[in-house]
């Protein structure tokens, strides 16, 4: 019971990073389309950014989280700008195969800038071990920042897509660009603005690994990008709740598989859920069937 | 005369050519008695060039110390080195070239598993003995087989060796017999090291209580190590590299699974604790080559001469190389005259000798049997424990 109690808090802690990059993919693909490949990189870019900014300007956490997320949200714009611009009319596959391309410019540029070596991140964060129900299971502060951190950015995400302008054109543009710009919102601003957002987002994950796992390295990106990328199409991609609900339960299927001596399989049971809930439920478990206009 | 029989003495005469040219080549660079030649293969370039620089530092101090005090039988030792620039095909052509043209007796290195590998057979075909210090695979003096390959010897031990001195370690001086396993599910390595530990664990009359997997460049082990510390083990076995291992030890230690943690030669590296953190190094035991805090009398005295031509402190690499080239030198010697097969058949023969990293008897599958220095690791700074004498 006591082990139940723990691997809950360990799946919540790995969910919540998962459900934070999803939140960025997910608002992508909501607003044009596009499946944001480079997105995990961007994460990987973040945690460099708040490596350098902890390790050379010893500075504290929150302005590492801060100026992260803004270096991250000038990179999303720029990306936006030069590589996916140009293709915003043309199919699909060419946007999908220039955000790969993207993705591997951005690991290999920063591998030769910074060496594929593993870099520790410093220790910003002071962790205490709090006990619950009298040293059952462990709680470390660092897990309660990163699930009140996720939170609190989801709540605000959903704030300003919800109950601002710029929000309700972001809406707008989801559900019809041509009709949207008729109406006199500026496509390309809100675009630059979705990018700046998610990337942001991305970059506060990029932190909040670093702090939490102390390690990062270029490669960082690949494969906590791809598990968020499953963790937005299991909830329903293009959903803000759908990608935090995603998250949180990739990361409980995981620690889940992992405590029942499945270690070696959980990629294996995340990817089969992801194929079996594509094929029963296309729209995702939160999405709601929509109808294709003919 | 037939076609067969043309074509035959073709063969022959310019085999005969070849020869005289070859044997000119030699000729012109030495062995005319005054010096034995001794091949280094190392990896002197490219990825893993510490490692095969660190050995020829040793290497080359304790040739310098043998020539300054008279040499071995009346000769000085001259070393013929190249570089194999850390690239399998490299390693075999520089192996080759070292046993055809150079005219050596012995040949060293290289440093690594894989390079070592490449080497042998030009080492075997030539009938050479080669030496690698610091090849850790099982099967480098032992084919698939089982066979032994008979000019091929290793003076580190064993990757499966460092799982029986461990096992061993937790038995008799921590009185643990309730272990758990946490092991890279994609090396050869962690693999060796886990089967042998939890055999000898188990011949102790211990009990391997839970066995879990992780792969290379995983981050999040917490999962497993909440299931391990619910099996309640005593001591936990993480045969692996210090990259994934500073993680674990970090997340065991905040998941308050504090028993000792015990490993291999992986974890030497200062970023170990930089990645756990200096609390969670604490508790945590591995077997090493050498440790430089060792208060043995040849340790020492190698301290003090490799500083005074180094000006820097040893590490396991310098201290492997200068083991080697008197562990030759003591081979030759015993054989008496400096020809590939007598001292192929000393190096076989070799029993107690003493060296820095410890005392190394060669078994009959041309491992050495050697004592394993263990390391403690205090608040993150490694420690030196004790040595372990084998069985």
């Amino acid at each position: 019971m006591e082990q139940v109690l723990q691997q809950l808090i360990n799946g919540i802690s790995l969910g919540s990073i998962y459900a934070l990059i999803a939140l960025g993919y997910t608002m992508v693909y909501g607003i044009i389309n596009l499946i944001n490949f480079a997105h995990g990189d961007i994460y990987m870019i973040g945690a460099y950014v708040g490596y350098a900014v902890t390790r050379f300007l010893g500075l504290g956490f929150v302005p590492a989280l801060l100026i992260s997320m803004a270096t991250c949200s000038i990179l999303g714009i720029l990306i936006e700008k030069v590589a996916y611009k140009p293709l915003r009319n043309a199919s699909r596959i060419s946007a999908l195969i220039t955000a790969i391309a993207v993705s591997l410019f951005l690991q290999y540029t920063m591998m030769y800038f910074v060496k594929p070596d593993t870099r520790t991140f410093p220790d910003v964060l002071s962790s205490n071990k709090i006990s619950i129900l009298g040293g059952k299971a462990l709680l470390d502060t660092k897990n309660i920042y990163i699930i009140l951190i996720t939170i609190v950015l989801m709540l605000l995400l959903q704030y300003v897509v919800l109950k601002t302008k710029i929000g309700k054109a972001m809406r707008a543009v989801a559900l019809d660009k041509d009709v949207a710009q008729l109406m006199g919102v500026d496509i390309n601003r809100i675009i630059s603005f979705t990018f700046a957002i998610g990337s942001a987002l991305a970059g506060a994950a990029g932190v909040l690994v670093g702090v939490y796992y102390n390690t990062i390295n270029p490669l960082m990106g690949t494969v906590p990008g791809l598990k968020a990328f499953v963790a937005a199409v299991l909830g329903g991609i293009g959903l803000i709740p759908g990608a935090v609900f995603g998250g949180f339960f990739l990361g409980m299927v995981e620690t889940l598989v992992s405590a029942y001596g499945g270690s070696i399989f959980k990629d294996a049971v995340a990817f089969g859920i992801l194929i079996i809930v594509l094929l029963i439920k296309p729209s995702g478990l939160l999405g709601k069937t929509v109808k294709e206009k003919v | 005369m037939t076609v067969m029989k043309k074509k035959l003495l073709g063969i022959l005469s310019l085999a005969l050519v070849l020869s005289l040219l070859a044997g000119c080549t030699s000729n012109s660079s030495s062995n005319n008695g005054d010096t034995i030649r001794v091949g280094l293969n190392y990896e002197l370039s490219g990825g893993v060039a510490t490692y095969g620089q660190g050995l020829t530092e040793g290497i080359e101090l304790a040739v310098e110390e043998i020539n300054k005090s008279g040499g071995v039988l009346g000769k000085e030792i001259e070393l013929v080195k190249i570089d194999n620039k850390s690239e399998d095909t490299e390693s075999a052509n520089v192996s080759a070239r070292l046993a055809t043209r150079e005219n050596v007796v012995a040949l060293l290195g290289p440093a690594t598993s894989g390079n070592t590998k490449a080497a042998i057979p030009a080492a075997m075909q030539n009938k050479i003995p080669l030496i690698t210090g610091s090849a850790t695979a099982d099967d480098i003096t032992v084919d698939s087989n089982g066979n032994v390959r008979e000019y091929i010897f290793k003076t580190c031990f064993s990757d499966s060796f460092q799982g029986v001195i461990m096992a061993e370690f937790a038995v008799n001086d921590l009185g643990a017999k309730n272990a758990a396993i946490l092991a890279d599910s994609t090396s050869d390595y962690a693999k060796g090291l886990s089967k042998a530990f939890k055999e000898t664990i188990e011949k102790y009359g211990g009990k391997i209580l839970v066995e879990e997997a992780y792969q290379a460049k995983d981050t999040d082990f917490k999962a497993v190590l909440t299931n391990i510390k619910g099996a309640n083990p005593e001591v936990l076995f993480v045969p692996g590299y210090y990259e994934e291992v500073g993680l674990i030890v970090r997340q065991a230690r905040e998941l308050g699974l504090d028993v000792p943690i015990l490993g291999g030669d992986g974890y030497e590296s200062p970023k170990f604790v930089e990645i756990s953190g200096k609390e969670a190094a604490n508790n945590v035991y591995y077997s090493n080559h050498y440790s430089p805090m060792d208060d043995a009398e040849e340790v020492v005295k190698f301290r003090e001469s490799f500083k005074a031509k180094y000006n820097k402190e040893p590490d396991g690499f310098n201290a492997l190389g200068y083991d080697m080239a008197y562990l030759l030198k003591d081979a030759i010697e015993r054989a008496g005259e400096a020809s590939p097969e007598k001292i192929k058949e000393a190096l076989e023969a070799t029993k107690d000798f003493k060296g820095v990293t410890g005392t190394i008897t060669i078994d009959e599958y041309h491992n050495p049997i050697k004592s394993t220095t263990i390391i403690e690791l205090i608040d993150g700074v490694p420690t030196f424990l004790k040595k372990l004498d084998p069985k």
